[in-house]
């Protein structure tokens, strides 16, 4: 009898879970099909076809937002992780008052409302007299980047015991000696995860990038929006179908990369991560 | 003799393939302290979830006041349970944790605050009420599981490993607080340990298990004096397993040298495991007529002297005695008769409990 | 140790600098913007422009949309967090990476999709049409601007759940079981008011972006239909009236403000750090 019920009950929950399942997937699923048809209309099908795809990449507007993409995401990425891990070991060793204060206005672009800081970025560039264009997508890229890049190595810190950087010295090692030595190996999945975490974040990005961009440069995000407001091509289908393979493909590959599976569970978490971190760091001060 | 209270009748149970127990029968007197001892991964615990309704038998039935309660869900059994690590609830204050289950069953304010009053005496927490969860030790958040537990008034309370997670001092004094407890209650408590000190300290009958079986079942003075197979000797207590040769009833050669004993019924010279715990030996004079041997190792452990007596055949004989007996020094081995313990050798691969590893 | 430490607190100085100016001051000039009219003369115009029929609906008609995507989420993602965590598959597992996996989808592109599904001439009403049903008019209506939200931000409500639930000890479930507790109970009593920091989270995830998004809306809603976020939009690139833009952006900051205070009253222990 027992059986039997939870038997229905299983039923149940993998029902649920196809349906949801579905509902992620089919949009995905059609665009997919659609990249390989070769009628214009979305409501036929015409047959098999790859036209779509060598009119992608013979266009130059796409290779260049591709470029341009992955360029500002690599620098802003590499750059916030420089300023971001220099910061947070900083931060780490400040007292509570200056620490609060770093904190807080670390969490600022992360708890704000992507419109907001897109906007307060592009007055400030106007302000300073910085013309829009490569430049100011990717100082803004790295200003969103820093604060991920810090709640990602923070934590790896306070792990790390103050002792073995202690030993380290006491064996007579220079300060920065026993930091790249014990301390750096330390928070290094910190640091990486941090990386990739920025590197995907800059990747994604929209919103930002729409209003620091200027007139004279796209990236893959800001060109799709621009094209799908004009009419979709299914060009586009074909390149969301590539996205969507070298996404699943980077994925699956990152699953067996720990630090990277780190940063791909932090990515929803980390604004909550940033608000309660001082209250961690609270209790832990009351402690010492 | 009390009658039944929980019967386990053929209960087997595998998860992914693996068979955790095996045919296994069980029955548990009212008002006694079972103590269901053994290994990790002996089924003890599985036993115990059973019992709870937390796990369905593949067969089996569990009957509990003559009523088969097998399929019975856990909220609708007569039983509570202390869990492994205290499993409080930390969203709720002391007193919203223990009055959970009465409040769950619909009594009045008045009778849940006079429970939790009563069951906070009876642990010794008088008034911490209001205090949370984490503002309390191990051994506090235990003694509240235990109040959350008995206010149910249950007629089995189920413990599993319940001390586990407890430094030695408080173990030992939980231990007698448990006994305490169980006196003035009056109900059965099924006690799930890999600790045999605490078995054997606290329990009325100790079930002892490995890899699904049950391998003996007893008081503790039964368990400990006459282990009926090697597991048991060697899981419980510290000993000396053999391999030894019975010559006729009451005789039985080890290494060579003969033995009197008081065992009978193993038929002539069958194969045999010997038991010889290290307080049951006395090193005399060496002489021809006895096994001898060399002084290998000594510690000074407090109250005796833990020495290691190495026989020609290479075996380590374990010993304890208050009498010092200096390395190097050639003594005699002497048991007396009743102080061995002959057991059948396990008939099967299966059987073979005694991992000599270990 | 001291000069040590003040070594180490030199390593923020890149970081100071970058946050005064690419932080602190373009929000500065938010409210600089704001709070004055072209002439640079304090006024607060800008601010009390949200009382405009135009723009209290557009704010008004977000936040509604964003809330009813919030609950649609909510009541999508606990039961799903609640199975997988069930399962006991473990937080690298196929399945689970599986509802996670669309969330790396570049965003825009997720929308695209269903724009494709829900036109005129789109993948549904071609379905529809093939069954003789009478087709609909799906886009370009509040209904598929909330469909689009919640299928933009679902995986942002299961995963803070389903870490929570995670990390909620069986045997926590088992004592209350024990105690007498069926499902329900269970799941009132214990199930969620555990999982209150990873609700909050999901939260606060899911409302915001929601609330403030101009894409979604003028993918999925065309034109006619304007949330507060396209209207801030357009006074920076097309209106070029950044002191409304900008008033209307303090408006709703103050709003994403209020929410999160109102969140973290339900989150005492700020106990969302338990990742």
């Amino acid at each position: 009898m027992k059986r039997w019920k939870q038997n229905l009950h299983k039923i149940w929950q993998d029902f649920y879970l196809v349906i949801i399942m579905i509902f992620l997937y089919a949009p995905i699923a059609t665009m997919i099909v659609l990249s390989f048809n070769s009628s214009k209309s979305r409501s036929q099908w015409g047959g098999f076809t790859l036209r779509w795809y060598t009119e992608m990449f013979a266009s130059r507007n796409i290779v260049s937002a591709l470029h341009n993409t992955l360029l500002i995401a690599l620098l802003s990425a590499l750059i916030a992780t420089l300023i971001g891990t220099a910061a947070a070991i900083a931060i780490n060793s400040m007292k509570s008052i200056p620490r609060i204060f770093f904190m807080g206005v670390t969490n600022i672009p992360m708890l704000n409302a992507d419109i907001v800081t897109g906007i307060s970025l592009m007055l400030a560039f106007i302000a300073f007299g910085i013309s829009l264009g490569f430049k100011t997508v990717l100082i803004s890229h790295i200003t969103f980047n820093i604060p991920y890049v810090i709640l990602s190595v923070t934590p790896k810190l306070r792990q790390t015991s103050r002792s073995t950087y202690e030993a380290a010295m006491d064996l007579g090692a220079t300060p920065i000696y026993a930091f790249f030595k014990v301390v750096f190996p330390d928070i290094l999945p910190g640091v990486l995860s941090g990386f990739l975490l920025a590197f995907t974040m800059s990747l994604d990005d929209f919103i930002i990038t729409h209003f620091t961009r200027g007139a004279g440069i796209n990236t893959l995000s800001t060109l799709i929006y621009s094209e799908v407001r004009r009419g979709i091509k299914p060009s586009m289908y074909a390149l969301s179908t590539c996205i969507f393979l070298c996404v699943l493909l980077l994925l699956i590959i990152s699953n067996f990369a720990p630090a990277y599976k780190n940063a791909q569970h932090n990515k929803t978490i980390k604004k909550r991560e940033g608000n309660s971190y001082e209250k961690n760091n609270e209790g832990k001060l009351k402690q010492n | 003799m009390a009658q039944a209270l929980i019967d386990l009748a053929h209960i087997s149970k595998s998860f992914d393939g693996t068979l955790v127990l095996d045919d296994l029968n069980l029955s548990v007197k009212e008002n006694s302290f079972v103590t269901l001892l053994g290994p990790s991964g002996c089924g003890k615990t599985t036993t115990l979830r059973i019992i709870g309704g937390f796990e369905t038998p593949d067969t089996g039935k569990v009957i509990f006041d003559g009523t088969d309660i097998t399929s019975l869900p856990p909220n609708k059994r007569q039983l509570n349970t202390v869990f492994q690590k205290y499993a409080l609830f930390s969203h709720m204050n002391i007193a919203e944790n223990i009055a959970f289950g009465l409040k769950i069953k619909g009594k009045s304010k008045s009778y849940i605050d006079d429970k939790i009053k009563y069951a906070l005496k009876l642990v010794n927490l008088d008034g911490y009420e209001t205090r949370s969860v984490d503002s309390l030790s191990g051994g506090q958040q235990q003694r509240i599981a235990i109040a959350r537990a008995i206010v149910n008034e249950p007629r089995v309370l189920l413990l599993d490993e319940p001390l586990g997670a407890l430094d030695l001092k408080l173990r030992q004094d939980m231990q007698y607080e448990l006994i305490r407890l169980k006196n003035e209650l009056g109900i059965t408590f099924v006690y799930v340990t890999h600790d045999q000190e605490e078995a054997l300290t606290m329990s009325d009958t100790i079930v002892v298990m490995n890899q699904g079986y049950i391998q003996q079942m007893g008081t503790p003075e039964q368990v400990y004096n006459e282990p009926e197979n090697a597991f048991v000797a060697d899981f419980i207590g510290e000993s000396n397993i053999l391999h030894g040769t019975m010559i006729h009833d009451e005789l039985v050669e080890i290494f060579g040298t003969k033995f009197v004993c008081v065992d009978k019924g193993f038929g002539n010279h069958a194969p045999v495991d010997v038991v010889i715990r290290p307080e049951d030996i006395d090193l005399v004079e060496p002489a021809d007529d006895l096994l001898n041997g060399v002084c290998t190792h000594l510690i000074f452990k407090g109250a005796l002297y833990e020495m290691e007596v190495t026989t020609p055949d290479g075996f380590e004989w374990l010993v304890h005695s208050s009498r010092l007996c200096p390395v190097g020094k050639k003594v005699g081995i002497h048991v007396d008769p009743y102080n061995i313990q002959i057991m059948n050798k396990p008939e099967s691969e299966d059987e073979e409990a005694i991992n000599l590893d270990e | 140790m001291t000069n040590n430490g003040i070594g180490k607190k030199l390593l923020a100085g890149p970081y100071l600098v970058w946050m005064v100016g690419f932080i602190i001051i373009p929000l500065f000039l938010i409210l600089y913007y704001g709070l004055t009219d072209k002439s640079g003369v304090f006024t607060l115009d800008n601010v009390t422009a949200i009382a405009t029929p135009e723009h209290s609906k557009a704010l008004i008609l977000a936040l509604l949309l964003s809330f009813i995507s919030t609950v649609v989420c909510l009541l999508l993602a606990y039961p799903l967090a609640m199975i997988l965590r069930n399962r006991n598959v473990g937080q690298g597992s196929f399945i689970v990476f599986i509802f996670i996996l669309p969330m790396w989808m570049n965003f825009l592109l997720r929308t695209l999709a269903w724009q494709t599904l829900l036109e005129k001439n789109g993948v549904v009403n071609t379905i529809l049409s093939l069954l003789h049903l009478p087709t609909q008019s799906l886009i370009n209506t509040p209904g598929a601007i909330v469909l689009g939200m919640v299928y933009n931000f679902l995986p942002f409500m299961v995963l803070p759940i389903y870490n929570v639930l995670c990390k909620i000890d069986d045997n926590v479930v088992n004592a209350a079981r024990d105690l007498g507790a069926d499902f329900f109970q269970t799941l009132t009593r214990i199930w969620i008011p555990l999982s209150v920091p990873g609700i909050i989270s999901g939260i606060t995830m899911v409302f915001v972006p929601a609330l403030t998004t101009f894409v979604i809306s003028s993918l999925l809603g065309g034109s006619k239909i304007l949330l507060i976020g396209n209207v801030i939009e357009q006074e920076f690139t097309h209106g070029s009236n950044w002191h409304l833009g900008s008033g209307l952006s303090l408006v709703l900051m103050v709003f994403i403000l209020l929410s999160m205070a109102i969140l973290a009253k339900y989150d005492k222990n700020g106990e969302g750090s338990a990742f």
